[in-house]
């Protein structure tokens, strides 16, 4: 396996996957496809495969963990036993309680939570195939899962890793490449405000590859943006046409829960559905 | 990150005096409390360290054992890092097991070791796919008041500096221990900087009250080369990537001073 990849690399330098440095894996998203959870999405991003589901706003349980003046946003990622190899058990290790607080991070900042007091909102994510930049895809699954639930965002946030391969600065590393390479900096960005919400990074490089790989997961993160939308709007393509697309009285349901709070809330304007907006254009 | 209460008028006094570039305590935005670090005070761990970062006060043990490997590595040892939050430590804290954070400090500092390459872990192996010696890092943290991974971070990498491991005898797959033993070598001196964002204004080493009020942090952790190892990103805000660079800047400067104070406590 090692011998051939070495091969390769003697004539003009390539990916062990044949991309280019900048090009992502194949990604395909659907949304809408738990029918129980209030908003839903399936990925596939190279060959991870990865559902996530969202439930909420909702009252929360165990009560005491509510706030009295914001809703909370519980992530859970959880990787199947037969996702990896081997074997691994289904219990929450801590790598994913660490994963599970870096998304919830990661997808607070395009929430309005101060709209839901006292309630929870769960963003459930299961790994049924890993392959490498799990948490990345898990991300771009999660906030086309919160779209699909018709709750109010600021923004898509969508992910992306880049790191470095013997020696080059790559984007969206696989799992090989990921195990290894150098270093990996999975990013999360919201387009629209030009901010990351998710940054790790772990390895060996300067100051200056750092901010470069910084700087093209954040371009990986803008493609899978538009791939986000897309999945979207594949899904409320059908009324699109219409003058008064359904979601969008789905999605204005949800701030009534506290109407009390609208006048306060300053960003008003960008109170829109990413769903509905596309629908818009 | 606990569950320390601040009033709102704290709050708004704290947010206050960072817009006036001093902080509640009269430091500079990017000054440290004092460090007072002491190694080698516990003879029953192989390795030790004291660390006091104002009212922080954590303690890092070091053991040695041996164990058995990971099966993708069979002749490479096993470093473990592990945070306990005491309930001495603050009054909302319980015993119990580990909150989320504490599992994300022991992780960050973790990362930080490891992505280093501070220790090479083939010369851990003793069997090949059965046994390789071990050696856990455990962070106890003590008194809680705010920056627990730069402590931590600065804490371990005393702890290991001077450490004393056993050295084991391998015959024909037998270990047997020797009466023998030899300073952990480092091949890095990695050190974590976490830049705390409060409003536009960005610190470092926060209080537990800062803490309370800061909207997000970046934990940068550098080695001595000025090479990043790692990175965390908490709290939920987004940072834009100039500011991104602007934290990895102010760690850059920070480290070098952390790291001396580390190794001046050898």
């Amino acid at each position: 396996m090692s011998k051939t990849r070495k091969r390769k690399s003697n004539k003009t330098w390539e990916r062990v996957d044949g991309r280019k440095q900048d090009e992502l894996r194949p990604i395909h998203i659907e949304s809408g496809v738990l029918p129980n959870a209030d908003g839903s999405a399936y990925i596939e991003m190279g060959r991870n495969k990865i559902i996530a589901g969202v439930y909420g706003p909702r009252e929360m349980h165990p009560k005491r963990l509510s706030k009295p003046n914001e809703g909370v946003l519980r992530v859970r990622y959880h990787m199947a036993p037969f996702s990896v190899d081997p074997r691994r058990s289904p219990a929450p290790s801590r790598r994913d309680t660490e994963i599970s607080m870096v998304m919830r991070d990661a997808l607070e900042p395009a929430m309005f939570l101060e709209r839901y007091p006292r309630s929870a909102i769960d963003v459930y994510v299961e790994i049924i195939q890993a392959d490498g930049g799990t948490r990345c895809a898990s991300i771009n699954a999660a906030a086309v899962a919160l779209a699909d639930a018709g709750i109010p965002m600021k923004d898509l946030v969508a992910a992306c890793a880049a790191g470095k391969y013997e020696g080059k600065i790559i984007v969206d590393l696989g799992d090989y490449e990921d195990k290894k390479g150098e270093s990996d900096v999975p990013v999360a960005y919201m387009p629209k405000f030009d901010q990351v919400t998710l940054l790790q990074m772990e390895g060996i490089m300067t100051r200056e590859e750092t901010e470069e790989c910084i700087k093209q997961a954040v371009e990986g993160c803008k493609k899978v943006y538009e791939i986000q939308k897309e999945a979207l709007k594949k899904k409320y393509g059908m009324i699109q046409g219409e003058a008064a697309p359904e979601p969008e009285e789905e999605a204005k349901t949800e701030p009534e829960e506290a109407p009390a709070e609208e006048t306060q809330e300053p960003e008003e304007h960008l109170d829109v559905d990413e769903a509905e907006e596309e629908k818009k254009q | 990150m606990s569950n320390n209460i601040v009033s709102r008028l704290k709050r708004k006094k704290i947010d206050e005096v960072i817009k006036t570039g001093k902080r509640m305590d009269g430091r500079d935005l990017l000054q440290y409390r004092d460090w007072q670090i002491r190694t080698g005070f516990l003879e029953k761990a192989e390795g030790s360290a004291e660390v006091k970062l104002g009212k922080t006060h954590i303690v890092v043990g070091v053991k040695s054992g041996i164990g058995t490997p990971f099966e993708d590595s069979p002749d490479e040892g096993v470093m473990m890092v592990n945070a306990e939050y005491t309930p001495v430590a603050h009054p909302t804290w319980e015993p119990g097991p580990p909150p989320d954070s504490a599992i994300e400090l022991a992780r960050v500092v973790d990362r930080g070791l490891r992505a280093a390459e501070v220790l090479s872990m083939e010369e851990f192996g003793l069997v090949s796919g059965e046994k390789v010696q071990m050696v856990f890092v455990d962070l106890y943290v003590l008194n809680f008041d705010g920056n627990l991974i730069d402590a931590c971070s600065a804490g371990a990498l005393a702890a290991m500096n001077t450490a004393q491991l056993p050295e084991f005898k391998v015959n024909k797959g037998e270990v047997t221990t020797t009466d023998k033993t030899k300073k952990l070598k480092l091949r890095a001196h990695p050190i974590a900087v976490t830049v705390a964002k409060i409003g536009s204004e960005f610190i470092v080493d926060a209080t537990a009250d800062e803490e309370e009020v800061m909207d997000g942090r970046i934990t940068i952790t550098l080695d001595e080369n000025n090479n990043v190892n790692a990175i965390q990103k908490m709290g939920p805000i987004g940072f834009t990537v100039d500011e991104i660079k602007k934290c990895i800047n102010i760690a850059s400067e920070k480290a070098p001073e952390i790291r001396a104070k580390v190794m001046a406590s050898a």
